[in-house]
């Protein structure tokens, strides 16, 4: 994939990339910490159908939506050729038992077996967290381990 | 007691018509700056509001407004931006100064001005307002379009031609000869070298200084420090919005970027009282007879500029459309043109009727230049259609 980084001086940077189809599709990231979302138009490639601004937090969610099939589709891969072994991923929910604590208090891997390998959020994906990491609501958690341990795993995380 | 109510109210009804007039502007789609403009030449003829309690105000504050907009023309790019910018646009920068620097100067020199109102005009018209063109780009979601990098190189390129012209300028205007004017140039030169290798090289220890977490303290330190270079830079006779300017260019990244965010809305508040009081002091009575200078200087510098951005465009390999965008979007005049009219006047170099036509000048160029950004698209796609080529 070939993203163009192009400075705009004076607002900001802006990275683009072409789509399959032909469409240019980035993001313009502004000075002052917003994002805009831009997706050029058919018959015009040299301007854009829509430019949508997003604070950073609306960013990262977006991004989460994108990225996240991405990852565990990628972690899903990378464990297809051990038997018995799957990826799933656990969304936090804001208020639940682990919502705030660290990934050492659930003790994921001695109580099922199934282990962390990664919290996506923000759009940033934190790999092979530490036990010392900080949980915090709409975390996307990336788990693997046998059918078994990620419904134990599921259990943990909803149930304390 | 009462004449400092007087100015308040005086003072207060001038805002907030200033505010009025700002709403109505940005409503039907143009720049605040014409009106403005006509605001103060409303106040000035003797008119609806006579302010003599505040013109010692007004007029302070009005070289404040010119610091801060030079200030904050300075902040919005990096000393890195200005020299990638000079290395890929300055054959662009390059034909955008001849095609649109000559029309003033022939217009001055045409109406028996003398060079130095031709050097003075040839800004006016030359200067595109970066302020106008990034706001009406922002407005029409233009950003992520493939010409806009162009257009923001052209400005760029002019914000530099800018810290070498306004040197020059207040040097001729202070009465220098040819020699002297040569002289002012090297100065000029040889001082912006060494401003942008200093922040390029030692920008962090310039931002240091004025630099603070707290934004109290941080607005004084800015403020204060743009106020003293200005007035050292005008004991020296190199015009205090250069200084300002040099300032601008030498604090650099969050630094700047803090700087621009707390001082924009002082900028506005100053700058609206910049044009109200260049408008004061330009008596209305001498815009009819260079009306007709102004029309014909603002429809050859808008087919300058869209060539200027048609050419620019082109040579990045935009399409006819992108390109046809890329000229509209640079044609708004405005702040700068007042500027560059306001140093000029001020020195009392030139003829009178400098004012009077950059005035009428920059009404016209700050009304039709987001026009012509907003309806290029519509009006080129009616063109092709006429004729098919």
């Amino acid at each position: 994939m070939n993203v163009d980084v192009t400075p705009l001086p004076g607002i900001g940077t802006r990275q683009d990339f072409s789509t399959r189809e032909g469409r240019r599709i980035g993001v313009i990231a502004h000075r002052d910490g917003h994002f805009e979302l831009i997706v050029s138009k058919v018959d015009d490639p040299d301007t854009c159908t829509a430019s949508v601004p997003l604070s950073a937090e609306e960013a990262g969610a977006l991004a989460n939506l994108l990225g996240a099939p991405m990852l565990v589709a990628q972690l899903a891969e990378q464990q297809s050729d051990i038997q018995g072994v799957t990826t799933k991923q656990f969304p936090l929910a804001p208020g639940s038992p682990y919502d705030g604590r660290t990934l050492g208090d659930t003790a994921m891997r001695t109580r099922t077996a199934a282990s962390l390998v990664a919290v996506v959020r923000s759009g940033t994906v934190h790999a092979s967290p530490r036990p010392d990491f900080t949980f915090a609501g709409g975390d996307l958690l990336v788990v693997v381990g046998t059918a078994k341990g990620l419904a134990a795993a599921a259990d943990l995380l909803e149930h304390g | 007691m009462e004449h400092t109510a007087v100015s308040l109210i005086e003072l207060g009804a001038v805002f907030f018509g200033l505010g009025m007039l700002g709403k109505l502007a940005w409503k039907v789609g143009i720049s605040p700056i014409p009106l403005y403009l006509i605001g103060g030449l409303v106040f000035g003829s003797g008119g609806l509001l006579p302010l003599d309690g505040i013109d010692e105000f007004a007029q302070l504050s009005s070289e404040i407004g010119v610091i801060l907009l030079l200030l904050l023309l300075g902040l919005e790019y990096s000393a890195d931006e200005l020299f990638t910018g000079l290395r890929r646009s300055w054959t662009a920068g390059l034909v955008d100064l001849v095609l649109n620097g000559l029309p003033g100067a022939a217009c001055a020199l045409i109406l028996g001005w003398g060079p130095v109102g031709a050097l003075a005009m040839a800004g006016v018209t030359y200067i595109s307002s970066s302020g106008i063109i990034a706001k009406v780009l922002g407005e029409l979601g233009r950003l992520g379009n493939r010409e806009t990098p162009v257009v923001l190189s052209v400005l760029v390129f002019e914000d530099l031609v800018m810290a070498v012209y306004l040197p020059i300028l207040t040097a001729v205007l202070a009465g220098a000869t040819l020699i002297g004017g040569l002289t002012a140039v090297g100065v000029s030169l040889v001082v912006i070298t060494i401003v942008l290798v200093i922040a390029l090289r030692f920008g962090r220890i310039v931002s240091a200084i004025v630099d603070s977490p707290d934004p109290e303290v941080f607005l004084l330190r800015v403020l204060g420090a743009a106020l003293l270079v200005a007035g050292v830079a005008a004991q020296l006779q190199v015009s205090a919005a250069v200084g300002a300017f040099l300032l601008g260019i030498a604090i650099s990244g969050s630094t700047a970027e803090n700087a621009t965010r707390m001082l924009e809305p002082l900028r506005d508040l100053f700058a609206a009282l910049f044009f109200v009081v260049f408008g004061l002091n330009t008596d209305p009575s001498t815009i009819p007879p260079v009306l007709v200078a102004a029309v014909l200087l603002a429809v050859v510098t808008t087919l300058t500029k869209v060539v200027t951005g048609w050419w620019a465009a082109a040579r990045q390999g935009i399409g006819r459309m992108g390109r046809a965008r890329a000229g509209a979007a640079l044609v708004a005049r405005g702040e700068f043109s007042i500027v560059i009219a306001g140093l000029a006047v001020a020195a009392g170099a030139v003829a009178h009727e400098l004012a009077a036509l950059a005035t009428a000048y920059v009404l016209l160029m700050a009304i039709i230049g987001p026009l012509t950004a907003r309806f290029v698209e519509p009006l080129a796609t009616a063109l092709r259609r006429r004729q098919p080529a």
